[in-house]
């Protein structure tokens, strides 16, 4: 036990994810030795994520205006919605440079056993943007796991009736790796999804 | 290093630190037990999708300090993906996993039975015939039964006199008869009760002729029922969509 600030400052540092008692202790001392403009760069920093970052209007990732970069672009393509739980799912996307529509960000997925339903994400703004009828694809980027599944299953339905084309990331194997080390499900949905290879 | 082996059936997962999963699984010889699954979350990682909540998985764990580690897996059977695919099916699925792990309040106690309706349960909501609505029902009625906690349908909650009783009380645990009928005490009709009854019992093919409004009536009892036993309501529960 220290004195009183570090002690604060230790308990503060392992409250954050993937900081222990021993690891928050190493940062306290590491900030206590180093250089003043450092230590206040790194407060400003943090200040500022809580007072200036918002979430964007129109698809619900992080900002710091009132819409976000992807949503301000008039370079992006306004007919092709991406849907994905997390805005750290957004940057994935944008960094494989494959997708040039707008996001959806719907904050979570379905998971009845968490409390976690329907209307705790964001799915009804998603419904109002489909309704101005410009989106002519909806493509499901959930994340491959049950939840995520379900949460696709769960948007595929809804938005059957709006007649847009529903697209679903495929599965398969990883790029750089090896067949016989993959699991049965992925090797089993990699098949399902083959495609034909045109020479 | 202790290791042991054994199936079950994966309830829950959570999140630990970067790429590790806690799996919470009722298993057939050694009730529910957690354990943690490393680097699942890892795109590569050889096991991760034979670890997701429904599949019935074989397990080889050796035993940790609070919790036991998961070494192989290898997949029997993964109900998620038939779930999955129809929203209505995975909430009722949901609810029996979540159920199975309420009902089970300690770590490591057999719970056989259990884990074989959890099973059945499951196997019944992917074979698409029956009811996804009275499947669940008749899994929780079951369930409460071997927790111990089976409603009076016959006989009087209170006094033990033969029935069939009109009155149901929740508090009271079933069917009461007129002298020991508390205030507040509803009164269902003989049809719902008969269809708990053949829930219970897995009359399927009477259960199957009974009308909509008289499951309707029924699956609220069975939760009324299973809400007040459980404490603390399911949350998955109120999720769920019945036809």
């Amino acid at each position: 036990m220290y004195e009183g600030a570090v002690q604060d400052l230790i308990d503060e540092l392992g409250r954050l994810p993937g900081v222990g008692p021993k690891s928050a202790q190493r940062i306290a001392f590491h900030l206590l030795a180093a250089d003043p403009v450092d230590v206040r760069r790194l407060v400003s920093a943090l200040t500022e994520v809580k007072e200036k970052v918002r979430f964007c209007r129109i698809c619900g990732n992080v900002s710091e205006q009132d819409d976000c970069r992807v949503c301000r672009d008039p370079r992006r393509d306004l007919t092709v919605i991406c849907v994905v739980e997390e805005p750290k799912d957004v940057v994935a996307i944008e960094k494989t440079r494959e997708f040039r529509g707008r996001y959806h960000v719907l904050g979570g997925a379905i998971s009845p056993i968490e409390g976690v339903g329907p209307d705790d994400l964001r799915v009804r703004e998603l419904m109002i943007r489909l309704q101005d009828g410009g989106v002519t694809e909806l493509i499901l980027a959930t994340d491959p796991n049950l939840e995520g599944e379900a949460t696709a299953t769960y948007l595929a339905r809804l938005v059957k009736p709006m007649g847009l084309r529903v697209t679903r990331l495929a599965s398969g194997l990883p790029v750089g790796g090896d067949l016989e080390y993959a699991d049965e499900v992925t090797l089993g949905r990699a098949f399902e999804g083959r495609r034909q290879v045109d020479v | 290093m202790t290791l042991y082996r054994d199936e079950g059936v994966v309830l829950r997962t959570q999140k630990l630190g970067e790429a590790d999963r806690i799996i919470t699984v009722l298993t057939r010889r050694n009730g529910r037990v957690r354990a943690v699954a490393k680097g699942v979350r890892r795109t590569r990682s050889k096991f991760g999708a034979t670890v997701e909540p429904f599949s019935h998985v074989d397990l080889q764990l050796y035993v940790g300090r609070s919790l036991d580690i998961v070494n192989q897996a290898e997949s029997l059977m993964s109900y998620g993906d038939a779930l999955c695919a129809d929203y209505p099916r995975y909430t009722v699925g949901t609810a029996v996993l979540e159920t199975a792990e309420r009902l089970t309040a300690e770590e490591k106690e057999p719970a056989l039975r259990l884990f074989l309706l959890v099973i059945g349960a499951l196997r019944a909501l992917t074979e698409g015939e029956k009811d996804p609505s009275m499947v669940l029902d008749a899994f929780l009625l079951r369930a409460m039964s071997v927790a111990g906690y089976a409603p009076a349908l016959d006989e009087c909650a209170g006094c033990g006199a033969p029935g069939p009783h009109r009155a149901f009380s929740v508090p009271a645990g079933g069917t009461v008869c007129s002298a020991c009928r508390p205030p507040g005490a509803a009164s269902p009709s003989p049809a719902a009760l008969a269809l708990m009854r053949d829930l219970l019992t897995g009359e399927w093919a009477a259960a199957a002729r009974s009308e909509e409004r008289t499951r309707r009536e029924g699956s609220g009892l069975v939760a009324a029922h299973l809400q007040w036993h459980l404490e603390r309501g399911l949350r998955s529960l109120p999720l769920v969509e019945r036809a």
